[in-house]
């Protein structure tokens, strides 16, 4: 009871401090400083509510027992994240996205095709194509190779739909100039339509990243050799290992967001004219 | 528009196109015999790239003929966005065919060799194209697979209830366990569940962020954040942590659903409701308006053009998040479920069947959105 009462407490504290700081002059470091309390705030009440209410450690691990499964099973954790993330998001999202592109260059080419694949696109990228899985674990094997094949076709529609309409986004002014300096096809891409689609590429990248981690740990739960992220959540789960689960899911939280966050990185140097990225 | 420039249209791409499926077929055959099946994978898609970047330019090239010939007048766009779809549709059509025979060359010639007979070509597209246990089901084997899970189950159980009460009877078809609509049905029901509940709490969040200060400094980079994770994972952990407290069946698939559509709703929203300019704002507090005035009158209705643009992906993220779920836990049933036992069997024409149901499902799900969207945006004057 009085752990329930020193989480209401530090929930009190935590709160008091952000309105605290709400009412600070405002500046970028706000924002970050009230996130963080507001994070650690909710971490200990979730250790000090498991541990005051009786809740079974089996069912709700508290975060101490998170931390101790992820320091006690580094090295599964890292097999797990070799074989999943390494081997099949990343050579998937490089081949998803290579294809995506050249896909885009090729149907940009052609008013007919940009009219009959868009609308065709558009649909396909709001049906559950997750759901393909166990056909590609059929097709590809368990090993990485069928992940890697999720993660292409997961990926591929967004950044095909994201870099056809980005090579539309240079104006009419501008295509005109490249007429009259007498730029070829290949000349006018380079230096005007393709830098002109990148904040509209990126877009399809940022997006492809968060995707592509999905579907990489959730083919895994059809079928996959005895390590991997996907793998490790769907048995840790039915063997109420959940500290092990908590620990892996961390491991996929940090992954996206740094993966995210390197594409959004990268986007910023190789797009930093662009209205969005001004401060 | 003109008649017979459609019939035109399809007319020319459906030629090209079944001409150019037979010389791929002949083609593909050609290439197969033995060895390694990803190399003659590859080598079918160049291939079909080929034939098809080929049968495009001539395609485009007549129509660019046809619409600049003076004799007729200019197709107009939407015939020409009709033709384009219809043809990129055919062609999607030909290579999964294509891709049959290619996938399922295998099992047929291992069929004929213990046989011990040899293979036509035409017998081998016929034996292609009809497997039982296809590594790639064929459009139509998919659709005949649907067709028996829907309609003649609920025409077999039908007969089998003669004699009970007539909505008993009924009761029994919906039931049945070997029916797809049965399983559409339990997925269908988790996703809508989830979707309201996430959409509703996705909403109140967001009106708690807009209007207190220190929420939006703490709780809006976590809801940014966890864009970028793969929350999708947690799924396997909620079912086995509900059901450990004896919540089965529908809830926890619902749970998930939820939220996953609560995520980009609070996102969607929170920009909907700050999208007012300072202008209106102005106008709204020289009419002396209270807070909750300027809430309902002004950032409500200018936060629904948002609220509808994610609440079309909540609802596929709902449908995904119940599919995963059922994927997790399996007794019940649902679209997922059926996926699940297909994989175990190898039994490829459910999962298709599944698969294709559940598309569908996403397609109606995401045009009802966006049908409401349409009518209300048109109600509240947004569009004329």
């Amino acid at each position: 009871m009085t752990l329930i009462l020193a989480a209401l407490v530090v929930w009190a504290i935590g709160w008091g401090l952000n309105i605290w700081i709400s009412h600070q002059k405002p500046g970028r470091w706000q924002s970050i400083v009230s996130a963080i309390i507001f994070g650690i705030t909710l971490v200990i009440m979730w250790e000090l509510i498991v541990r005051g209410s009786g809740i079974s450690p089996v069912i709700l691990p508290p975060p101490s027992m998170i931390i101790n499964a992820f320091a006690t099973s580094t090295d599964i954790l890292a097999a797990d994240f070799i074989q999943t993330f390494m081997k099949g998001v990343l050579t998937g999202y490089a081949m998803g996205c290579a294809a995506a592109f050249l896909t885009a260059l090729a149907i940009d080419r052609s008013d007919f095709l940009k009219r009959g694949l868009l609308p065709i696109g558009n649909f396909v990228a709001a049906l559950p194509i997750i759901g393909m899985a166990p056909i590609l674990v059929m097709w590809f094997g368990f090993d990485w190779h069928s992940k890697a094949a999720v993660v292409v076709i997961m990926i591929f529609f967004p950044i095909l739909i994201n870099t056809v309409q980005g090579l539309d986004a240079a104006d009419k002014m501008q295509k005109d100039l490249m007429r009259t300096y007498a730029a070829s096809y290949w000349q006018s891409l380079f230096k005007l339509r393709l830098p002109a689609a990148a904040p509209f590429i990126f877009n399809g990248l940022k997006i492809a990243s968060t995707l592509a981690l999905i579907g990489a740990i959730v083919a895994e739960f059809f079928g996959s050799p005895i390590v991997g992220m996907g793998f490790r959540i769907s048995t840790g789960a039915g063997r109420l290992e959940l500290d092990l689960v908590w620990a892996e899911i961390v491991v996929a939280a940090v992954a996206g967001s740094a993966f995210y966050g390197i594409v959004a990185l990268i986007e910023r140097k190789a797009t930093f004219w662009h209205p969005s990225q001004r401060k | 528009m003109d008649v017979s420039q459609l019939l035109f249209g399809v007319i020319v791409s459906t030629v090209l196109l079944i001409s150019s499926l037979i010389i791929a077929a002949f083609a593909v055959l050609w290439l197969s015999g033995t060895g390694y099946l990803g190399v003659k994978v590859l080598a079918a898609a160049v291939l079909g790239v080929l034939i098809f970047s080929g049968v495009n330019a001539f395609l485009v090239k007549s129509w660019t003929w046809w619409k600049e010939s003076k004799i007729r007048p200019l197709p107009d766009k939407k015939l020409f966005s009709f033709v384009a779809i219809l043809y990129v549709v055919t062609v999607i059509f030909a290579l999964w065919y294509a891709f049959a025979i290619v996938l399922n060359k295998n099992w047929a010639y291992d069929k004929a060799t213990r046989g011990g007979y040899e293979l036509s070509f035409s017998e081998l597209v016929a034996d292609t194209w009809s497997q039982k246990k296809p590594r790639l089901p064929t459009p139509d084997q998919v659709a005949g697979e649907i067709w028996k899970s829907t309609g003649t189950a609920a025409a077999k159980k039908w007969e089998r209830t003669e004699g009970d009460p007539f909505l008993e009877r009924i009761s029994e078809v919906l039931g049945d366990k070997r029916n797809l609509i049965r399983h559409a049905w339990l997925t269908l029901s988790a996703t809508m569940l989830g979707f309201v509940f996430g959409t509703g709490l996705g909403i109140l969040l967001a009106v708690g962020i807009v209007h207190n200060r220190a929420m939006d400094n703490s709780v809006m980079p976590w809801v940014i954040t966890s864009q970028t994770i793969p929350i999708l994972a947690l799924a396997p952990m909620i079912i086995v942590v509900l059901n450990a407290v004896g919540l089965s069946g529908l809830i926890p698939k619902a749970v998930i659903s939820a939220y996953l559509s609560f995520f980009p709703v609070v996102v969607g929203m929170v920009k909907g409701l700050r999208s007012p300019d300072s202008m209106q704002l102005d106008q709204m507090r020289t009419w002396f308006a209270s807070k909750a005035q300027i809430f309902w009158k002004l950032r409500l209705p200018a936060s629904v053009p948002y609220l509808f643009t994610s609440l079309k992906i909540g609802v596929a993220a709902s449908l995904v998040g119940a599919i995963v779920g059922e994927l997790t836990i399996s007794q019940d049933g649902g679209l997922g479920a059926r996926m699940l036992q297909g994989n175990y069997y190898g039994a490829t024409l459910i999962i298709w069947a599944a698969l294709i149901v559940a598309a569908a499902l996403a397609a109606v799900l995401v045009s009802s959105v966006g049908l409401a969207e349409r009518v209300t945006k048109k109600r509240m004057g947004f569009v004329q």
